[in-house]
C-alpha cells in the first residue's frame, strides 16, 4: 500500500529511507547524546523516556515525529550528527516544526555538506499511517510518499 | 520576511561571506516561523547554551573558527552555560578524570573561542545567568537572543522578557547581528495560554514533579497555572523565584515549555489575569494522585536498582544563594535529628561561580561544608555524560538531570533522608 502526503518544505531536498517513528515529542539531546559521544555514525536512540524509539537506529533513517522537545542544544546536536554522517536521512514532522529542530535542519543545510531534507505539517494522518520499516521518499516539492 | 536594505546587503555578502551565512540562517529560521521582520535584541547581554569543548564536536569548532577568523564578535558581552569539569570539588577517580580530559579535550580551546567572540568574563559559566550575583538580568519586555531551556523559560515567565526557545548557534547569531526574527514568544498573542493547569494538591507540590507533569502534558504550549500562588504567595520572593526556576527547568526539559504564567504571581499573569488565557483552553488537573503517578512513571536506569547511592547532585539548574542557605539549615536540622555530624553520601551542591563567591562571604559556607557537602560550579549533566560516570548510582533532586542521564530522581525530603542515612529508600 502506498500513500502520499503533502506538507511544507523547511529544508528542500530529496531523500529515500526506511521510516523510524516517534509518536511522542522527540528529545534530540537525550536521543543522540550517547551515540555522538561514542562517535558512532550508526546512531541509535538513547532516550529512556521514548519507548517508541529507545535503542532503535536513527542514522540514515526517515525520522517521523510530531515535534522535537528538550534541551536547546537540540539544533547543535543535529548539526553535529549531520557533520559526522550520523544524522537521519530526512526529518518529517506531522505538526508544524519546533524552533530547535528547525534550527538543526537549517544549520545543517547552511553550514555543512550534509543537508537533511525537512518537511513539516504533514498531519496526524501521516503519523497514524507510517510505521517503523516502511519505505519513505521525499521529493523536491515536499511530497512525502510512504509505502509498505 | 521583510528585510531592511541593511539586512538585504548583509544577506548578499556586503559584510562578508560569513555574515551572509549567519544572516541566511536567521532568515531561513524566521521564514520557517512566518516572522514578519527582524526586531532588535535588547537587555544586558546574550546567553549561550554551549559551554563544553567536546572533542568530537568538530562542526561546532569549525563554525566558531569561521566566525572568529572573519573578525566577527557579539554586539554585547554574553554569559554561557556551566563548565563540564571540576576535578577539585567533584568526586572523580583517576579513570573518570582521564576520560573527562579526553572527552572535553577541546575545553581550553573552546573557551578561547568564546573569549574572542565576546564572553563577559572567566566567571560567566552558569545556567542561571539571571542571578543578581551574575548580573545578566533582562528587564520586562527586553528581547533576548538566549538559549539554555531553563534560562529561557525563567526569563520569559518570571522576568517577563521575550525570548524564543532558541537553539545553540541561533543564540550566537542573534547576539552577533543584534536582531532576532519576530515570531513566537516575542508576540503578545503567542504569549497567551492554551492550557489551564489546576493545582489541587493538599500541600505545596514538589516543584520538579509539577514542572515535569506540566511539560509532559502541554509540550511546547503555554500553560496558565492556577492554584499555585496559594502556596507560593503573590510576590516573587527568593523562595518563589527558586521554586519557579526549578519548576520551569523541569517543564522545559520534560516537555518544551518556553513560557508559563502563574495566576497572581508572575508579571504578565498579575497584569492581564484571565485575559492571558485563549478561548476554550485545555484543562489539566494536578492533584496528589497525579503527582504520584507522574513520579512513579520515571524509569530507574541504574544497573542495580537496589544499589546504595554513591553520589548526589543538587543544583541543576544552578542554585541561588538563598537555596544554598536553605539547604544548609535543612541539612543541619536533619543531621541533628538523626544524631549525626556528617552526611554519608558524597553530595555536590552546584551554583554559578559568582554565586559561590557571594555564598563564601556568608557564615553558611563553612556550615554547609561542615556537613560534608561540597560546592562546585560544574554542570552535573556534563559530569554524567562521562562514560565512566554514567553507570554510577547517582541521585538528584533535578528532573532535568534525570531526563538526560541515568541519575535517579528523588524529592527534596527523600534526598535529605538518603544522604544522611545512606541507604536506599
Amino acid at each position: 500500500m502506498k500513500k502520499t502526503f503533502n506538507g511544507r518544505i523547511v529544508v528542500c531536498g530529496e531523500a529515500s529511507a526506511k521510516a523510524v517513528v516517534s509518536r511522542q515529542g522527540f528529545n534530540t539531546l537525550a536521543s543522540f547524546q550517547k551515540s555522538l559521544l561514542a562517535k558512532k555514525t550508526d546512531a541509535v536512540c538513547s532516550d529512556q523516556n521514548n519507548p517508541d524509539l529507545y535503542n532503535k537506529p536513527m542514522a540514515h533513517m526517515a525520522l517521523c515525529l510530531p515535534q522535537s522537545i528538550g534541551s536547546t542544544t537540540g539544533g547543535l546536536v543535529f548539526l553535529t550528527a549531520s557533520a559526522m554522517g550520523a544524522a537521519p536521512a530526512c526529518l518529517l514532522f506531522s505538526e508544524p516544526i519546533d524552533s530547535l529542530a528547525a534550527a538543526g535542519a537549517i544549520l545543517s543545510d547552511v553550514w555543512t555538506q550534509n543537508s537533511m531534507p525537512t518537511v513539516d505539517s504533514l498531519g496526524q494522518d501521516f503519523l497514524d499511517f507510517v510505521k517503523d520499516g516502511m519505505q519513505v521518499s521525499v521529493a523536491m516539492d515536499g511530497t512525502v510518499t510512504v509505502s509498505d | 520576511m521583510y528585510l531592511t536594505d541593511e539586512e538585504k546587503n548583509i544577506l548578499a555578502g556586503g559584510q562578508g561571506e560569513v555574515m551572509a551565512k549567519i544572516m541566511k540562517t536567521l532568515v531561513m529560521y524566521g521564514d520557517t516561523f512566518h516572522a514578519d521582520r527582524f526586531v532588535d535584541v535588547t537587555g544586558p547581554g546574550g546567553h549561550l547554551v554551549t559551554s563544553f569543548g567536546v572533542s568530537i564536536m568538530t562542526a561546532m569548532f569549525d563554525v566558531m573558527n569561521e566566525i572568529i577568523n572573519a573578525g566577527i564578535k557579539t554586539k554585547t558581552p554574553f554569559t554561557v552555560d556551566p563548565r563540564p569539569t571540576d576535578n577539585k570539588n567533584v568526586p572523580s577517580n583517576l579513570i573518570q578524570m582521564i576520560v573527562a580530559r579526553v572527552m572535553y579535550g577541546k575545553q581550553k580551546d573552546y573557551e578561547e573561542q568564546l573569549k574572542k567572540l565576546g564572553l563577559k568574563n572567566d566567571q560567566s559559566f552558569t545556567c542561571t545567568c539571571y542571578m543578581e550575583e551574575v548580573g545578566n538580568i533582562p528587564a520586562r519586555g527586553d528581547v533576548l537572543s538566549w538559549a539554555e531551556s531553563s534560562a529561557v523559560v525563567y526569563a520569559n515567565s518570571v522576568l517577563g522578557a521575550r525570548c524564543n526557545r532558541n537553539s545553540a548557534f541561533i543564540d550566537i547569531f542573534g547576539a552577533i547581528t543584534g536582531r532576532v526574527p519576530n515570531f513566537g514568544l516575542l508576540l503578545d498573542e503567542e504569549r497567551r495560554a492554551s492550557w489551564v493547569i489546576e493545582v489541587r494538591t493538599a500541600h505545596t507540590p514538589e516543584a520538579q514533579i509539577l514542572g515535569s507533569a506540566i511539560g509532559l502534558k502541554v509540550m511546547e504550549k503555554v500553560p496558565f497555572i492556577k492554584g499555585l500562588s496559594g502556596f507560593l504567595g503573590h510576590e516573587l520572593t527568593d523562595d518563589a523565584k527558586a521554586y519557579l526556576k526549578d519548576m520551569g527547568a523541569a517543564s522545559a526539559s520534560n516537555g518544551a515549555v518556553g513560557l508559563f504564567h502563574v495566576e497572581g504571581l508572575t508579571p504578565e499573569a498579575k497584569d492581564l489575569k484571565d485575559a492571558l488565557i485563549r478561548e476554550n483552553p485545555k484543562v489539566y488537573v494536578i492533584d496528589d494522585a497525579e503527582m504520584e503517578r507522574v513520579k512513579n512513571s520515571y524509569p530507574v536506569m541504574w544497573q542495580n536498582p537496589d544499589a546504595a547511592p554513591k553520589l548526589c547532585f543538587i543544583g541543576c539548574p544552578h542554585l541561588s544563594v538563598h537555596q544554598l542557605i536553605s539547604w544548609t539549615e535543612r541539612l543541619e536540622k536533619s543531621l541533628a535529628s538523626a544524631n549525626r555530624k556528617k552526611i554519608c553520601v558524597k553530595t555536590v551542591f552546584t551554583a554559578a561561580p559568582d554565586v559561590l563567591a557571594a555564598f563564601a562571604l556568608t557564615p553558611f559556607d563553612a556550615r554547609l561544608r561542615a556537613t560534608g557537602a561540597r560546592l562546585s560550579y560544574i554542570c552535573p549533566l556534563m559530569y554524567m555524560n562521562n562514560p565512566k560516570s554514567k553507570n554510577l548510582p547517582v541521585i538528584t533532586n533535578s528532573n532535568k538531570l534525570r531526563t538526560y542521564t541515568n541519575s535517579r530522581y528523588y524529592t527534596d525530603d527523600e534526598i535529605c533522608s538518603l544522604i544522611i542515612k545512606g541507604a536506599a529508600l
